[in-house]
């Protein structure tokens, strides 16, 4: 495997390769200048090759990459692995580039356990920036590596961390389809729901316990809810006709979801627990694709009642539905941001489907995704990555997009088309 | 028999536990159906429904225009087109004489754009066969309009006779 330093300066990009199974593959596209990436290096923590199951420090430096907002710098050629505060030299940080430095250890505890501990340390101020300890078992070393990842991303940005979140998506393997989870660097992939017919629009309770999704299992688009921990699922809507689109109220109790009963889709709310549906939607066309706001107080959905779909938002108790999107003949699949100021959402262009961003309070807009056939964005629990499907090459694959536009991150799954994907909440019970 | 019940004894569908996977809450084995609230899974006997007919079925007729399931549609378009108007005549016929066959109609669509929209445009052609069924006298209840969407292509090509394959519904009969 050729060098970090090697692929940067060839081809801008970086590849690296998950410590354990190496099952997954990131690849960051740097996208513009990249100019406010903030400079730091991860040294290796003592024994963390020895003591825990995987190192952590291969985990926390991944994961800093692909948040678009780090850039890694090179540790190998500064000789200098501290494990204490005096042991940092700091000029030689300096001259590398570095802006803050992390290091650690990992240490025997008793009953087994390690004690994990680590500090960031501001090169230019000479002083801790964030640092932390925790007594585990060995074998969770990778999450204590996304929640170092999330202490440093937080100290350095003042935004929350997501590298302990996990991401949905439909995985197409031969002829099965796949409903998997997994952490956000692609790893620890679980299969939740294995069918010979489609699964589409899963979608994440609140609480990270359940998904919703959709089955073909019945020869119909059927909601399910399924427990992920007990694996215990249940029908929510199995009206006459479609049932589809579901998508979680903020507080968990409800579901909005697309039925057909009177004979074009139009969207109503049930509750989580299933039961009688309200309509909430009135038009003749096809109303879909509904998404709460974070108060979840309204609804933005897709209706074609004008002509081409086009995105509407309405309250969530009924009410006249404002038009929302006005530029393109054809903009679907909204989503809002956890902070309820901004929409992304897909829009055909010119023979593209491209991913789009808009501050809802100034109308700015803008391109996120590539040009090409991208699908389903949705939100990292922070805001600050937004994470859709792309085709290339007869594949789909999934990409996260830091909303500010400064880097694209490639997920490669192997061994099939991934498509459909959702960033689940902070909640990773 | 309704289809819930034919839907859930023919149901195929496996729930996997994950494996090799060190978290605590990992999902547990599922068998399908059983959790399914207020649902039962019913035997199906497919072969009931020609009990004690001496003559075949026309259903089963290869020379019969009941043979043809398939009624396509233009681009961007929902309307039934003249030149399936036998089809649908012949379906609305049989349905009428043997009030207790139904069937699902199942629309499609080609393969860009959003999956749940898709969805959306393929109901409206089910919808479209479904109400020409009914002009035709066919009862409400013998009818359950679907979509697959762009999620079942028929052809999975490119080409402009691909996609015109995919504009599509089919009509299912139950125990089909």
């Amino acid at each position: 495997m050729p060098s970090m330093r090697t692929l940067l300066k060839l081809l801008l990009t970086v590849v690296l390769f998950a410590a354990s199974a190496a099952q997954a593959e990131i690849v960051v596209e740097i996208v513009g200048g990249g100019a406010n990436r903030h400079a730091i290096a991860v040294t290796p923590f003592k024994d963390e090759t020895s003591r825990v199951r995987e190192p952590l420090t291969p985990v926390i430096r991944n994961d800093l990459n692909l948040s678009g907002a780090f850039r890694i710098v090179d540790a190998v050629s500064v000789a200098n692995v501290p494990y204490e505060p005096a042991d940092v030299r700091y000029p030689l940080w300096q001259s590398a580039g570095a802006q803050s430095v992390a290091f650690g250890k990992v240490e025997p505890a008793a009953d087994g356990q390690v004690k994990i501990s680590f500090r960031l340390m501001d090169v230019a101020q000479k002083k801790q920036l964030t640092g932390g300890e925790f007594t585990v078992s060995p074998d969770r070393a990778r999450q204590v590596a996304h929640t170092i990842a999330d202490m440093i991303y937080e100290a350095i940005t003042g935004q929350k961390g997501i590298f302990n979140t996990r991401i949905v998506y439909v995985l197409k393997a031969g002829r099965d389809y796949l409903l998997q989870v997994a952490d956000i660097d692609g790893e620890r992939a679980q299969t939740i729901l294995r069918s010979k017919e489609p699964i589409i629009s899963p979608s994440w309770s609140p609480d990270g316990r359940r998904l919703a999704y959709v089955s073909f299992e019945s020869k119909k688009p059927v909601v399910w809810v399924q427990d992920l921990a007990t694996g215990s699922r249940r029908a929510v809507a199995n009206f006459k006709g479609s049932n589809s689109a579901p998508a979680w109220s903020p507080d968990g109790s409800r579901l909005a979801v697309v039925l057909t009963t009177t004979g074009n889709s139009q969207v109503y709310v049930v509750s989580a627990a299933g039961g009688s549906p309200r309509r909430v939607s009135y038009s003749d066309g096809i109303d879909t694709e509904p998404a709460f706001t974070p108060d979840g107080s309204q609804l933005y959905f897709v209706s074609d009642r004008t002509g081409g779909p086009q995105i509407y938002r309405s309250d969530v108790n009924g009410g006249p539905a404002q038009r929302v999107t006005w530029e393109g003949g054809y903009n679907v699949s909204p989503r809002v941001s956890p902070d309820g100021k901004t929409l992304t959402w897909i829009r055909r262009e010119g023979g593209s489907f491209k991913v789009m961003m808009k501050d809802l309070a100034t109308g700015d807009t803008r391109q996120l995704s590539e040009n090409g056939y991208n699908e389903r964005p949705s939100f990292a629990p922070n805001g600050r990555m937004v994470l859709y499907a792309s085709q290339s090459g007869g594949k789909s694959v999934l990409y996260a997009a830091n909303v500010d536009g400064g880097s694209r991150m490639k997920l490669a799954v192997i061994n099939g088309d991934v498509q459909d994907p959702s960033w689940g909440p902070f909640n990773n019970p | 028999m309704n289809w819930k019940q034919l839907v859930l004894g023919t149901a195929t569908v496996t729930l996997l536990a994950a494996c090799a996977s060190t978290k605590p809450e990992t999902p547990a084995p599922v068998t399908s159906g059983s959790n399914a609230s207020g649902q039962t899974t019913a035997p199906v006997d497919t072969g009931a429904a020609n009990q004690g007919q001496m003559k075949v079925d026309p259903l089963h007729d290869p020379n019969s225009p009941l043979a043809k399931r398939s009624v396509y549609f233009e681009f961007d378009s929902s309307s039934v087109k003249s030149s399936d108007k036998p089809t649908v005549e012949a379906h609305a016929g049989y349905l009428k004489e043997h009030g207790d066959r139904k069937v699902i109609i199942q629309g499609n669509t080609d393969s860009r754009g959003s999956r749940e929209y898709n969805l959306g445009l393929g109901q409206r052609r089910a919808e479209s066969v479904k109400r020409s069924l009914e002009v035709l006298g066919v009862k409400d209840n013998q009818v359950e309009a679907v979509s697959l969407g762009k999620e079942k292509p028929k052809a999975t090509g490119n080409t402009e006779a691909d996609f015109a394959e995919n504009r599509r519904a089919d009509i299912l009969y139950n125990g089909e």
